[in-house]
């Protein structure tokens, strides 16, 4: 995050100039930006994560959608400029309500709202919190012998430890994690473990895994929020931490740990602050579904095409994921973490997760 | 033991009377069951209604009104405006099944259908043994006849049980009352559909329909001209059966067999018959009465072998696509439908009898898209309810591919479903029916074949509208996007850098680049006494007939050029047959009865040019829509309006 607003609002009135002098050339107004899908990520050697490759989309006035999408980011631009002079913000719910009072250039659902200020970020290599839009929602929880000095609102820097300060639902990650917010004292753990349903985070928790396996507990909350895969890459980075990630065995999890790993395709154009090259899948996977032989079920149409989908995805081209994605497609079969449940409540602490982070190479036993 | 005579048979014979007749007939007579017989009782007393009216030139004004008891008995009553009936054809024409005067005439007529007035009377006796009522006045300053008939079912005549005179308010006309029993909680539907359809083909006919409740319905009359009257002709030699070859012969005043040819029949010059006489090797000198049956066969089979001209085709009386336009838009009012096509062919003929189809369909608006299409048939101006499946229009309709049209049809064959109303009128001097209760159309080639090329016109016209309905839209698209969003998009960037507004004029003839037609119709209202001249229209009468509707249409076509460059076109506006051309601005190149055409050169870009005509003779709502045609300039370039095709 910036905190020279000027370079933001330069920025931004390049957009607004953009378009202003294709209507003075008397040319159609148009804004280009890369194409943010799947077809378009490259592997970006020097960063070590997945960002936009050189394909690109005109969004131009000669189509009435393009039109549309023009006039909207004009409104966005400038309620963006406003926010900056008047030293406010606002969520990005909040913009999309605001734009009810945009006339015909509204949006009609809040993802349009959202893309867009991800298409302004692509397009002016900003981020969301330069053009003073926060997300609504949280970060996800926290637990582990770690200690988090946090700047709070009353400009008091406070200490949290993150075992002894907090309660059992652990330290709540702010959607602003960078340094002005919150630095890492001390961390004293072996590696961090990212969890995605909260139900397996509680049972490790209840199970004391954060110290007996001295690790950090991190609740992803399904999809991770911003804040928390940069909360997990900052910890990474700052305290040479490895990261695993502990998932259920269906496609959407996967993607959950390419987000975490690789970067994600929407947030591509931001993957070097988000992404933890480091990550290692720990499981569920399919194979564990043989190996340890977990209830299932079966994969649904959904799950199958997204299954294929991720096979010609180019971050899933490693022989790893080629391997489990076609074997979970011979399978026909889905599995959840809590599945282990089936050998007890502490299969999970005592016997699953030791032999993976063994089989990794995590600990040594 | 007696022996039984021949006498004995004869009496026998002679028993065998009207009522017995009508009971072994009574499914093919339309009184099969108490549904139909309700249905056909209207139908028999509506279409002599609309005959009565029809001969003596009075626009028809028929009241029909059907009271229920519990019992499951009808008193139906139905009363015209028509001439009425002299006291002493009463009897005959309500009382004695077969009486009528044109059985062996060759013409289009309604009375084709059925068996008449005076079987509702027998069913009505038959069935409730209750007598029905007529009265009658022929003139206006006389008062009514009031006559109460039975039939004597043995001797096929009418009793007159009571007779009076009574005061009747109408200047002229008749009304009969007649109880039958019969299933008015089914037949109401079918009641209704007759009713509203006949209205429909009968665009000059006002109908009120009294249901038993009191609840009225009205079926206005959109047209104020009669029907052309048919024409009566002499049969054509290829339609003519062996049996009534001979009869006509016996009555003819010819007495040679070539003046008999060319005398009774239609086609038939002197090269023809002489060809007839020639092929049937008979002496042209042959007097036709003495001629034997062998010799008449001969003739006959001598007639299919020779080529013999179509008949005349005036006899017939078509109702014309502007009056089934404005008759369907006019009952479907309540459906509010997209849009009405007609069609309609030239007359034709099959075996020796002259027909002449004609189409109109009814698309989208509140008709159901997930149903089959409704199919209205008619014959000679009569609705056609029953048997739907076994009819030469069904079959046409099912051959033909309608998905392209914008209606489903499984495999391209069969009934289509979808939002469409199909009206398919036959009129004909003989229409060939399948069976007696001449409800089905005949599978004759020449039909079908008619049909199936008067559909095709209105596919077209549907796939036309269709199209211009995309078109329209993208229209519609392109213009929002010049005129609300990229004035927006310059305002909200100029404010933003606080820089001057810039022009839009250039960009905007780069975002369209397109010469873009639009068109607006009204209508104005104008008292009599303001038509300088009295409209003049062919339409339907050969004469020409003063007709001051006291409408006219106004259309404006507007032409932008949004092209950078400055464009020429030829642009096409048809106009119906019907209309009268009044002021056209700019100056036309061309008015024929079909089309007016402007030459528009030089079209500078940015450039605008407005065309306004006007159109009298019309009712509000017959012309809803300007078909506009180009040429001179590449179709693609134009939003608005499609290529010309020629003539």
């Amino acid at each position: 995050m910036r905190n020279n607003y000027e370079d933001v609002i330069k920025k931004i009135d390049l957009v607004a100039l953009k378009v202003y002098n294709d209507l003075e050339k008397t040319e159609i107004p148009y804004i280009q930006l890369p194409t943010r899908s799947k077809s378009n990520i490259e592997f970006n050697e020097k960063l070590n994560v997945w960002k936009y490759g050189k394909s690109m989309i005109q969004r131009s006035a000669k189509s009435l959608d393009g039109a549309y999408m023009l006039l909207r980011t004009m409104y966005m631009v400038d309620f963006i400029k406003e926010m900056i002079k008047i030293k406010k913000s606002s969520t990005l719910r909040e913009m999309y309500y605001i734009s009810e009072g945009w006339d015909f250039a509204k949006f009609h659902s809040q993802n349009e709202s959202n893309l867009l200020a991800e298409d302004l970020e692509v397009i002016t290599s900003c981020m969301r919190e330069d053009f003073k839009l926060r997300p609504e929602e949280d970060g996800a929880r926290v637990i582990g012998n770690i200690i988090i000095e946090e700047m709070t609102r009353n400009n008091n820097k406070k200490k949290i430890h993150c075992q002894d300060d907090v309660g059992d639902s652990g330290y709540s990650i702010p959607y602003n994690v960078e340094p002005e917010k919150i630095s890492f004292k001390s961390a004293d753990v072996d590696f961090i473990i990212a969890i995605e349903t909260g139900g397996m985070f509680d049972r490790l928790v209840e199970n004391r895994f954060d110290s007996s396996y001295r690790s950090l507990l991190v609740h992803l909350k399904g999809q991770p929020a911003r804040s928390t895969r940069r909360f997990i890459k900052r910890l990474s980075g700052e305290k040479n931490l490895p990261v695993v990630v502990f998932t259920d065995c269906d496609p959407w999890s996967y993607r959950i740990f390419a987000s975490i790993a690789y970067g994600a395709i929407k947030t591509a154009h931001i993957s070097e602050y988000l992404a933890t090259p480091s990550s290692q899948y720990l499981g569920v996977t399919p194979s564990d579904i043989e190996n340890y032989d977990l209830p299932t079920d079966k994969l649904t149409r959904e799950d199958v095409k997204s299954l294929k989908s991720e096979l010609s995805d180019p971050r899933f081209q490693d022989s790893f994921w080629k391997n489990e994605i076609k074997l979970q497609l011979k399978l026909g079969k889905k599995s959840e973490q809590q599945a282990l449940a089936k050998y007890g409540l502490d299969y999970v602490t005592d016997t699953y997760l030791p032999e993976k982070l063994t089989e990794i190479g995590m600990i040594k036993r | 033991m007696n022996k039984i005579t021949a006498h004995d048979l004869a009496k026998k014979q002679k028993e065998i009377s009207v009522a017995e007749f009508f009971e072994r007939n009574k499914h093919i007579l339309g009184f099969g069951n108490q549904t139909r017989a309700l249905v056909t009782s209207v139908k028999e007393g509506v279409d002599n209604c609309l005959d009565a009216c029809e001969e003596v030139n009075i626009l028809p004004e028929i009241y029909v009104e059907i009271n229920n008891h519990e019992d499951g008995e009808c008193k139906l009553i139905i009363e015209d405006n028509g001439p009425g009936i002299v006291k002493s054809q009463i009897k005959h024409i309500f009382g004695r099944l077969l009486y009528g005067s044109r059985f062996h005439s060759v013409r289009q007529s309604r009375g084709q259908q059925g068996i008449g007035i005076s079987a509702v009377v027998l069913y009505g006796q038959l069935t409730t043994g209750k007598h029905a009522k007529v009265i009658s006045k022929i003139q206006e300053d006389r008062p009514a006849v009031i006559m109460e008939l039975a039939i004597d079912t043995n001797k096929n005549r009418a009793e007159i049980i009571s007779r009076d005179i009574i005061h009747w308010e109408k200047p002229s006309g008749t009304r009969i009352e007649v109880s039958i029993i019969a299933d008015y909680k089914r037949g109401k539907r079918f009641v209704y559909e007759y009713l509203q359809s006949t209205s429909i083909v009968n665009p000059h006919a006002q109908i009120t329909f009294k249901e038993p409740d009191g609840t009225k319905h009205f079926f206005e009359r959109t047209s104020e001209l009669l029907p052309r009257r048919s024409v009566e002709i002499k049969p054509h030699p290829y339609g003519v059966e062996l049996g009534t070859l001979i009869k006509i012969a016996k009555q003819t005043n010819s007495r040679k067999l070539s003046a008999f040819l060319k005398n009774e029949f239609t086609s038939m010059g002197d090269r023809t018959a002489n060809a007839v006489c020639e092929k049937a090797q008979l002496e042209k000198h042959l007097n036709p009465k003495d001629m034997t049956r062998e010799q008449f066969l001969s003739l006959h089979k001598a007639f299919k072998k020779v080529k013999i001209m179509a008949p005349p085709t005036d006899c017939l009386s078509p109702i014309g696509e502007t009056l089934i336009k404005r008759s369907l838009k006019h009952e479907t009012k309540e459906i509010s439908p997209e849009f009405i096509v007609t069609a309609s062919r030239p007359p034709s003929a099959y075996t020796g009898s002259p027909f002449q189809v004609e189409v109109g369909l009814v698309y989208g608006g509140n008709i159901p898209t997930d149903a089959n299409v409704k199919i209205m048939r008619f014959a000679n101006r009569v609705p056609l309810l029953y048997q739907q499946g076994g009819c030469v229009i069904t079959s046409a309709i099912s051959s033909i591919d309608w998905r392209r049209y914008g209606l489903d049809q499984k495999s391209g064959k069969g009934m289509p479903s979808g939002p469409a109303i199909f009206l398919v009128h036959v009129s004909s001097t003989l229409i060939p029916f399948t069976s007696e209760s001449k409800e089905a159309i005949a599978d004759i080639p020449e039909i079908e074949n008619e049909i199936k090329l008067a559909l095709r016109i209105c596919a077209r016209k549907v796939q036309h509208h269709i199209h211009k309905k995309v078109k329209r839209e993208k229209t519609r698209e392109k213009f929002e996007l010049i005129t609300r969003i990229l004035p927006e998009i310059a305002k909200k960037s100029s404010k933003m850098l606080n820089k001057p507004l810039p022009s839009l004029d250039s960009v905007i003839t780069k975002i369209m680049d397109v010469v873009w037609i639009e068109d607006l119709i009204e209508y104005e209202k104008i008292s009599k006494k303001d038509v300088e001249k009295p409209v003049q229209t062919t339409l339907i009468d050969n004469s020409l007939k003063q007709h001051g509707d006291g409408t006219i249409t106004k259309s404006k076509i507007i032409v932008i050029n949004y092209k950078r460059t400055s464009q020429k076109l030829n642009l096409y506006v048809l106009i119906p047959k019907e209309a009268i051309v009044g002021t056209v601005n700019p100056k036309p190149s061309k008015i024929n009865y079909n089309f007016i055409k402007w030459n528009l050169d030089a079209i500078p870009s940015s450039g605008k040019i407005d065309i306004n005509f006007e159109l009298a003779g019309l009712k509000e709502g017959d012309f809803d829509e300007n078909d506009i045609y180009i040429e001179n300039i590449n179709p693609t370039y134009v939003i608005g309006a499609d290529k010309w095709e020629g003539e």
